[in-house]
């Protein structure tokens, strides 16, 4: 039997809302597939697009980015840099022939572990399906 | 204000004590019920009395000798402000509740150098607020924006939490009180308990969930909430069956730390502070107590604060809207106003409770998130809709624009609906057509009554409260109960929302602050650490901390594979497991450890470093290393946890999480917190009732203060002002103000000055004057904005071209205060929301309604004969201001409403007006002949362009300043070192005003009394890379970053971003927007985030000279 894929995804999740609203998914036991690898940063808008196309390039098969909700910054507007960059990126990963959809900007603010839990497995899934990133020579 | 007892009254005027006791009964003698079977009523009001009763004026004056004794000591005791027996003032404060008013109190006072003994009554702090789901008027999440502040609360060295405490009795004075607090049992220790939730799991017994307002079950093994502070465990012994039937243990026998003590008893501690601030919040109001709201008997029938739990993510649904009754997602929800509030007839609650309008307009748009994409028929039925705030005017325009329904009635029959599901309600429509309607769900918008224990502390600290039990205070001293050193604020004062709170907050910190000034820093504590050693150039050797927190992180994870994989890592020298690394004897292994392997970083693979990263900081500390030189590894909350089906994946994960951790860690590197030299002056622009009181309160805390004012002399809009609401005399006030003002050595006046440039930042402000043409540079900490606002000029209803049309401030001065033109008048029109809350001024002014009924209400008393008329759209008496708005209809004012698209019609008819209006109840247009026509124009900001552009910070499209954040940051602006205060931020009345100037100055005081401000060390910095190119000053939001073009000394002038460390909050917006590594942010380096991203993909191990 060949082992079920399993992916690396890796998730930059902003200090003041979705790294906390991971934490309470913790608290309240709410079960999602062990595939992200968490980095906390304080904000989606210290994300430079450096790193997600370096992910790709190391061999990650997803990056997720995750902030506040838009008007709920800790910083006013981080997060709204963050979507627009977001944006600039998925056209950058097209070009180099990564898949945009391995890629995801996503709001989730602290109290919401349940929508944390949901949106990693669906995204889990999503990258189980595309199959493993296939990194350029 | 006076204050009697029924018998000494009847025994000075010689009647009987049941004859005084139905006077008051009958409303003859107006004096509401008092502690200690006490009366109080206004001076005013007494005089009145006396009159009508013919009593002697000798008489009188005895009474008022002998009533108002104490008031007068303390007005006495404060115009010197030095307590007898200074010597025994004690630099510690209580405060009395644990929600965001008492936090705010508590986190100012021990911020600015007091210990703060901070009291709860139940197992964890955080009130109501962290309750809440969203807040008005942003939509912001509520726990997001409390946590924060809650963990920092916590935490903080001077502040030492007692929860399940209680206030059992009180000796002594201001400045000294001896207080004996009675601490229940928690049967968890505290300093064991990991928060691993395996006592409630099986704990078998279940009850009501306080925190979910009894809507939900939980253990008698509980915690308040998932994220309370502290953290911990309690058992409720009214349930726990060992206390009721003397077994099961369940909990001791499985509890992983062995934290739980069934041996803990009552605790009794007492304390010594110099100042009680009383923040003990409110009750909601009970409907149950009256059938027709149909609460209890219909199960679709929930309370607001029960609504807020249901749409919580962290609520019993998990933020799923159900109705209760049959739990499907409803399609029709009504909101009931007034529940329990203006409802004098059934619940005496006479007032309005302030804040439920805006909440039911926030509900009604916040439950479209919660049912994706559906539709919801949303309907708020109302009496008069008050959205008075900053801001909720547009907020309620735009709930109208979502196609919100708001219908103006109050519904007379609530009944269940079909087969005991949804609820059916009759109404009578404005057309007066009765109507029945049926809801999926209805929400009744609870009113605020006053703490189920304010008779108790008002009987404890020996306070007035009002006849509603609210805490009693005055206008001019708005947190200052009737005793000397003990403040009210918050929901205990008087029914408020979020901002105003935490503005008494602040104010309060800074009256027990002045009293206890002489004190201050003797209690308050630093730890001292020893000092850091230095590693510069020794290679990176790790040690990594693997905690197995009992079974929680060990039951689904292989912890020992993950400690063999740690030890052949780069870089890491040494590997332990412990059972619980945040423990004590934990925190003294790594000490060791370090010490014996001379580790330079460490890596914790535990729980969150939100709650834990603080806590091994200070570990890194003691053992001579900088605190940034540890990472942690969240194998807890973001793996156990939520991988307990996949051990194997678990493992996996944590090991790539420990090697992620290791990669970043070693790319650390120490980071120092800057030191900001401050200079300890302020500045006050503005010098209006707020300017001033901001002033006096700078400097009676030891600040020295510069007050501009544009104008030639001081007092602004309070000169115009007679009294205020609370019927106290305004001109006495200000002129006392301007003696203080102009006779304190610490204050320098500065009149027809205006600011023409400024430079710097928090700390280091250079400001040059305008002073009549002259300049002069000045250098300031701190600065606050107090440029108030003055009344818009009408452009309608004749003003201008009759001299019976006046605005509000008008008539005050020419005909409300003089007698004469007040009996020669006999018919007097006031029209309402005149060019407010119309789509060119889209708010409203919160004190017009408030303004013309209390003018109504007095030309009523000074003239029963007289007609008055209020058109108007919604009457917003906010609050306690309700009660005047019930005694002008009691005294015969009309009310008439009007709608815009049926706006009164003025005409002159010789001497007199006339006044065409449409009234709604009669159905009918009416004609009223008028003397005087009373427009209330509103307020509009002044012209501060000019300054906020100077200072850099916004204003909103009404031209009042932004705040930093409209919750939980109401006087700072988005600058560090920028205050703001009074009607510059919004319109309000006098108190609010004045609670807002002391808070800012409480604000200023907090940063200007060090001499040196530590600033955060995760800041931007500068690199070589940096070529000047300048996109990133734009990006970031704080203003923080400028262009340097200093040439060096080979006569190549290198342009280079500066970043000004004082203003860098460390977001990072610029590293992200560099082309070219030119500017990172300290901890969060490419470096350090690359060797993470790098570190995370499987199988790929950093090499050994990464």
């Amino acid at each position: 039997m060949t082992p079920r894929f399993e992916p690396v995804i890796i998730g930059f999740l902003c200090n003041w809302c979705s790294y906390t609203g991971a934490d309470l998914a913790g608290v309240a036991r709410l079960q999602y597939p062990p595939n992200l690898r968490p980095i906390r940063v304080m904000c989606t808008g210290m994300v430079h697009p450096d790193l997600v196309t370096e992910a790709f390039a190391s061999g990650a098969d997803g990056v997720l980015i995750m902030g506040c909700h838009p008007g709920e910054c800790h910083y006013f507007k981080g997060n709204i840099k963050a979507a627009a960059r977001a944006k600039v990126i998925s056209i950058i990963l097209r070009a180099s022939g990564v898949d945009p959809r391995r890629f995801e900007l996503n709001w989730i603010s602290s109290a919401e572990a349940s929508v944390f839990a949901k949106l990693i497995t669906e995204f889990t899934m999503r990258i189980v399906k595309l199959g493993p990133h296939k990194v350029a020579p | 204000m006076l204050t009697f007892k029924v018998g000494t009254l009847a025994r000075h005027l010689g009647v009987h004590r049941n004859t005084v006791t139905n006077w008051i009964k009958k409303g003859k003698l107006k004096a509401s019920p008092a502690p200690a079977k006490r009366y109080t009523i206004s001076k005013r009001e007494f005089t009145k009395f006396c009159e009508t009763v013919n009593i002697p004026g000798e008489t009188m004056e005895n009474l008022f000798r002998e009533t108002s004794g104490r008031t007068q000591d303390k007005k006495e005791s404060r115009e010197d402000l030095k307590i007898p027996g200074g010597e025994k003032l004690i630099g510690s404060v209580m405060v009395v509740g644990g929600g965001i008013a008492g936090i705010q109190a508590a986190m100012e006072l021990a911020d600015s150098g007091y210990y703060v003994y901070l009291i709860e009554k139940t197992s964890g702090i955080g009130g109501t607020m962290a309750q809440l789901d969203k807040t008005f008027p942003a939509n912001d999440c509520a726990s997001c924006i409390i946590l924060p502040k809650l963990v920092e609360c916590g935490r903080h060295g001077n502040i030492e939490l007692l929860v399940l405490s209680g206030v059992e009795s009180v000796e002594g004075s201001a400045g000294h009180f001896n207080i004996r607090v009675k601490k229940k049992p928690r049967y968890i220790d505290t300093d064991k308990c990991i928060a691993c939730g395996i006592c409630a799991e099986k704990c078998p017994i279940t009850v009501k969930d306080e925190f979910n307002f009894n809507i939900s079950k939980k253990k008698a093994a509980y915690i308040k909430y998932d994220q309370s502070v502290p953290l911990k465990y309690a058992i409720e012994p009214s349930a726990c069956i060992y206390f009721t039937l003397g077994k099961c243990r369940a909990c001791e026998k499985f509890c992983p730390t062995g934290a739980v003590n069934f041996k803990q008893s009552n605790e009794i501690i007492d304390i010594n502070v110099g100042a009680v601030i009383l923040a003990p919040g409110f009750k909601p109001f009970d409907p149950s107590k009256y059938d027709f709201f149909g609460y209890h008997i219909i199960k679709d029938v929930v309370t607001s604060l029960e609504y807020e739990r249901l749409l919580s993510v962290s609520g019993p649904n998990r933020g799923a809207l159900l109705r209760p009754s049959d739990d499907m997602e409803p399609r029709k929800i009504a909101w009931l106003q007034c529940v329990g509030s203006r409802n004098h007839n059934n619940c005496g609650n006479s007032y309005c409770s302030n804040i439920c309008c805006t909440a039911a307009v926030k509900q009604s748009m916040t439950s479209l998130e919660h049912i994706k994409g559906r539709d919801l028929e949303r309907t708020v039925f109302f009496m008069d809709l008050r959205s008075q705030g900053k801001e909720s005017e547009r907020y309620f325009e735009k709930a109208k624009k979502e196609n919100v329904r708001f219908v103006r009635a109050l519904p007379h029959t609530v009944e269940p609906g079909k087969d005991g599901t949804g609820v059916r309600m009759g109404y009578m429509d404005e057309q007066g057509r009765v109507m029945v309607e049926t809801f999926d769900m209805v929400v009744l918008s609870i009113g605020f009554e006053a703490p189920a224990d304010a008779l108790m502390l008002a009987e404890l600290f020996d306070i007035e409260l009002d006849r509603h039990n609210f805490a009693r205070t005055s206008c001019f001293e708005p947190v200052e109960t009737s005793r000397e050193g003990v403040y009210a604020i918050g929901a205990f004062q008087s029914p408020k929302a979020i901002p105003r709170s935490v503005v008494q907050a602040s104010c309060a910190a800074a009256s027990a602050s002045r009293l206890l000034m002489e004190k201050r820093g003797t209690l308050a504590k630093t730890k001292i650490y020893p000092r850091e050693r230095n590693i510069q150039g020794e290679p990176p050797l790790v040690g990594v901390f693997v905690c197995s927190c009992g079974l929680n992180i060990a039951g689904t994870v292989d912890v020992e594979r993950v400690v063999e994989y740690a030890a052949q890592l780069p870089y890491v020298a040494y590997v332990e497991n412990n059972l619980f690394s945040c423990s004590a004897d934990a925190q003294e292994s790594i000490i060791e450890k370090i010490q014996e392997f001379q580790l330079n970083r460490i890596v914790i693979a535990a729980c969150t470093p939100r709650t834990h990263e603080p806590m091994f900081q200070e570990t890194l500390k003691s053992a001579r290393l900088n605190r940034f030189m540890v990472e942690m590894a969240n194998i807890r909350n973001q793996n156990s946890w939520v991988h307990q089906e996949d051990s194997i994946g678990a493992t996996q994960k944590a090991k790539d999480q420990v090697r992620m951790a290791v990669a970043k860690v070693a790319n650390n590197y120490p980071l120092q917190q800057e030191r900001i030299k401050v200079v300890q002056k302020a500045l006050v622009v503005g010098g209006g009732v707020v300017g001033m009181n901001s002033a006096l309160t700078l400097s009676g805390l030891g600040i020295e203060t510069r007050l501009i004012e544009k104008g030639d002399f001081l007092g602004g809009n309070a000169l115009k002002l007679e009294t205020c609401f609370k019927e106290e005399a305004v001109k006495p006030m200000v002129v006392d103000l301007i003696r203080r003002v102009n006779q304190d050595k610490k204050i320098k006046v500065y009149k027809k000055t205006t600011l023409e440039s400024v430079s710097g930042s928090l700390g280091n402000f250079h400001g040059c004057l305008n002073i009549s043409g002259e300049s002069e540079t000045i250098d300031f900490g701190a600065a606050i904005m107090a440029t108030g606002a003055k009344e818009a000029t009408p452009c309608e209803y004749l003003y201008g071209e009759s001299s019976k049309v006046m605005t509000h401030m008008e008539f005050d001065v020419n005909i409300l205060y003089n007698q004469n033109e007040v009996n020669k008048a006999q018919s007097v029109v006031f029209i309402q929301c005149v060019g407010s809350r119309e789509p060119q001024r889209p708010y409203c002014s919160r004190v017009c309604c408030i303004h013309s009924v209390k003018a109504a209400v007095t030309l009523k008393k000074d003239n029963p004969g007289i007609k008055v008329y209020i058109l108007y759209r919604d009457i917003r008496t906010y609050g306690e201001w309700e009660e005047y708005y019930k005694e002008a209809r009691d005294l015969g004012v009309l009310f008439i409403r009007y709608e815009t698209y049926g706006k009164p019609l003025v005409k002159k008819k010789g001497d007199h007006l006339k006044i065409d209006v449409f009234d709604p109840i009669a159905r009918r247009q009416v004609r009223i002949t008028a003397d005087y026509l009373v427009l209330a124009s509103g307020v509009i900001a002044n012209d501060n362009k000019n300054l906020a552009d100077l200072f850099k910070f916004t204003m909103n499209p009404d031209g009042f300043f932004n705040g930093a954040h409209p919750k939980l940051k109401p006087v700072d602006l988005s600058q560090a070192g920028l205050f703001l205060a009074g009607l510059c931020n919004y319109p309000k009345p006098l108190d609010e005003s004045i609670e807002e100037a002391r808070a800012a100055a409480c604000r200023v005081v907090t940063l200007l009394t060090q001499k040196e401000i530590k600033s955060e060390a995760i800041k931007a910095f500068v690199t070589d890379n940096c070529d000047g190119c300048a996109i990133c000053i734009d990006v970031c939001p704080f203003h923080a970053l400028s262009i340097s073009t200093e040439g060096n000394k080979t006569n190549q002038a290198r342009v280079k971003v500066v970043t000004d460390s004082a203003l860098c909050q460390g977001c990072g917006l610029c590293a992200a927007t560099c082309p070219n590594e030119g500017i990172m942010v300290h901890g969060f380096t490419v470096k350090q985030l690359l060797a993470q991203v790098r570190a995370a993909i499987n199988g790929f191990v950093p090499k050994k000279e990464c």
